[in-house]
């Protein structure tokens, strides 16, 4: 079941005037902002569906710019988020383009600095509710309404087993998880959401394994 | 978990208590929240409602396309006039639905129920019957997870998106959900709501998306006034006795399938419908200063 909990349905507490296009578009923004994990100096957002069709009318474009910025929902600096955007020095691109999308409100984020960039495709499905299902090529399924850890590590036996290891010991329980990569062999993603917020020192060790390359972890 | 609706009448007649009763604790069962918590939650997006329905209705609220706004507060005038035909509870209820809409069309703060586009029809029949069942604060909580308890299934088993399913499934789901809060707060019966809910969502059945301009203004506020009389038509015919021949399920599951053969022009790309008539157009150029040619 997609919506679990009744604050999907009687909530978000939201400026409006769209769940799926203003609320939906500031939660793929922030997770975007969470996964990137600082502020970035450009973003490229490319809209899809009814997300390109009405992005202007929806204040789509700056609830994602929002959601960039680390603003929630409710938050209501969202109205001005493309001026804040320009004064923090953020360059801020946007198209609306024709391709046709598995889902009809989809949005396409690219931020990055001069070190790091990072590519998240997510679709608003309703009521505010969103799913990341592309990050940096990799396909997945991200809810952003738990905690979360994305581990990028060598496609190879034993890694699932070593991460999980590390996650009992600290008695930190899976509550969804999946593996995907995108060539047998090479590179793979695991995403792991997690009931409690996993603390510096479950990361630092989730680091170290040999096998993997990288962790990142989102807040509830 | 209850996954439809005839599980849900099920589980509350078993354990003979309020649908929003079953809501709650399903709620902590998948949470692991306390009991404070989860109503605590709730008060908060019941205090957003109430705030947004107050400003609606006293305030001169407008919208940044000038398209919507003040129409809520001109209803409430009308009222006090006492010359209105279709009595104060409903004209309450349609004023209080708009209002919230308004507020939510100038990008001011609310409660999406369930979604933003839809947020009038719960919070405006909930704070008209307010005037009239005088519930307590604790009764008005229960009414949203009742509410919830509904949209919980719809969006589940259908969708509760207009680019998914069109307007069926964001005004037609709210409608459906007040249906059957509205049978709780006045001392319904589980199964009632249910029928409440499969009255008001049939006669919601095809209503597609189709904003002008692509603003949650044009239909939408208007849309939520009749969303709001129709759930109070549809509770007092339950609440009368009258059962839907067609179960609330099979209405569920008709929004969705009608929902999927809808044509994406009619699922909020303000391609069709109102949207694309010659006023809708104009309107549209107007608000982006788009000749209308290059359209």
């Amino acid at each position: 079941m997609k919506y679990k909990s009744v604050f999907d349905i009687i909530g978000p507490i939201m400026i409006g005037p769209s769940s799926s296009h203003t609320a939906g578009a500031a939660r793929i923004g922030r997770v975007a902002r969470s996964l990137f994990g600082r502020k970035p100096k450009y973003a490229t957002i490319s809209f899809y569906g009814s997300f390109a069709k009405t992005y202007r009318g929806h204040g789509t474009d700056v609830a994602i710019v929002g959601g960039i910025l680390d603003y929630d929902t409710f938050d209501t600096r969202i109205v001005d988020a493309l001026t804040i955007a320009k004064q923090e020095g953020i360059e801020v691109k946007m198209t609306a383009e024709d391709a046709i999308t598995d889902h009809p409100n989809t949005a396409r984020v690219i931020i990055g600095d001069e070190t790091d960039r990072i590519e998240v495709v997510g679709i608003s499905i309703g009521g505010g509710k969103i799913e990341i299902t592309e990050l940096n090529g990799f396909e997945l399924r991200l809810s952003g309404n738990h905690p979360a850890l994305l581990i990028v590590h060598n496609d190879k036996y034993g890694a699932i087993a070593g991460v999980a290891n590390i996650l009992a010991k600290h008695e930190i329980n899976i509550g969804h998880m999946e593996v995907s990569r995108k060539e047998k062999g090479k590179e793979a993603l695991m995403v792991i959401e997690i009931d409690q917020n996993a603390d510096e020192i479950i990361i630092n060790e989730l680091n170290s394994l040999p096998i993997v390359q990288q962790v990142v972890k989102i807040h509830d | 978990m209850f996954r439809n609706v005839a599980e849900l009448i099920e589980l509350a007649e078993s354990k003979n208590c309020k649908i929003s009763e079953i809501m709650i604790q399903q709620e902590m069962d998948v949470t692991g929240r306390s009991r404070e918590e989860v109503l605590g939650f709730m008060d908060r997006n019941l205090r957003v409602m109430e705030e947004a329905v107050l400003r609606g209705i006293t305030e001169d609220v407008r919208s940044h396309s000038g398209l919507t706004g003040g129409d809520g507060k001109l209803l409430q005038t009308y009222i006090k006039s006492g010359k209105s035909l279709s009595g104060e509870l409903m004209l309450d209820a349609v004023s209080k639905a708009m209002a919230t809409n308004e507020v939510n069309a100038a990008m001011g703060t609310i409660c999406a129920t369930p979604t933003a586009g839809s947020a009038g029809v719960v919070p405006g029949t909930l704070f008209a019957l307010k005037e009239k069942l005088n519930p307590t604060r604790e009764q008005m909580v229960e009414y949203l997870f009742a509410a919830g308890a509904f949209g919980f299934v719809v969006a589940n088993n259908a969708s509760i998106s207009g680019a998914a399913g069109g307007c069926q499934a964001e005004v037609g789901s709210a409608t459906g959900m007040a249906a059957a809060a509205i049978v709780e707060l006045a001392g319904g019966s589980p199964s009632q709501s249910a029928e409440a809910m499969a009255i008001a969502l049939k006669n919601m059945l095809g209503l597609v998306c189709d904003p002008v301009a692509g603003l949650v203004e044009v239909p939408c506020v208007k849309r939520n006034a009749m969303g709001a009389s129709n759930a109070i038509v549809a509770a007092d015919m339950a609440l009368a006795g009258i059962v839907s021949r067609i179960p609330c399920d099979e209405v569920i599951d008709a929004m969705y399938k009608i929902g999927l053969s809808m044509p994406s022009a009619l699922r909020e790309t303000a391609l069709g419908g109102l949207a694309a008539t010659p006023t809708g157009r104009e309107l549209e150029a107007k608000i982006f200063g788009i000749p209308l040619n290059e359209k």
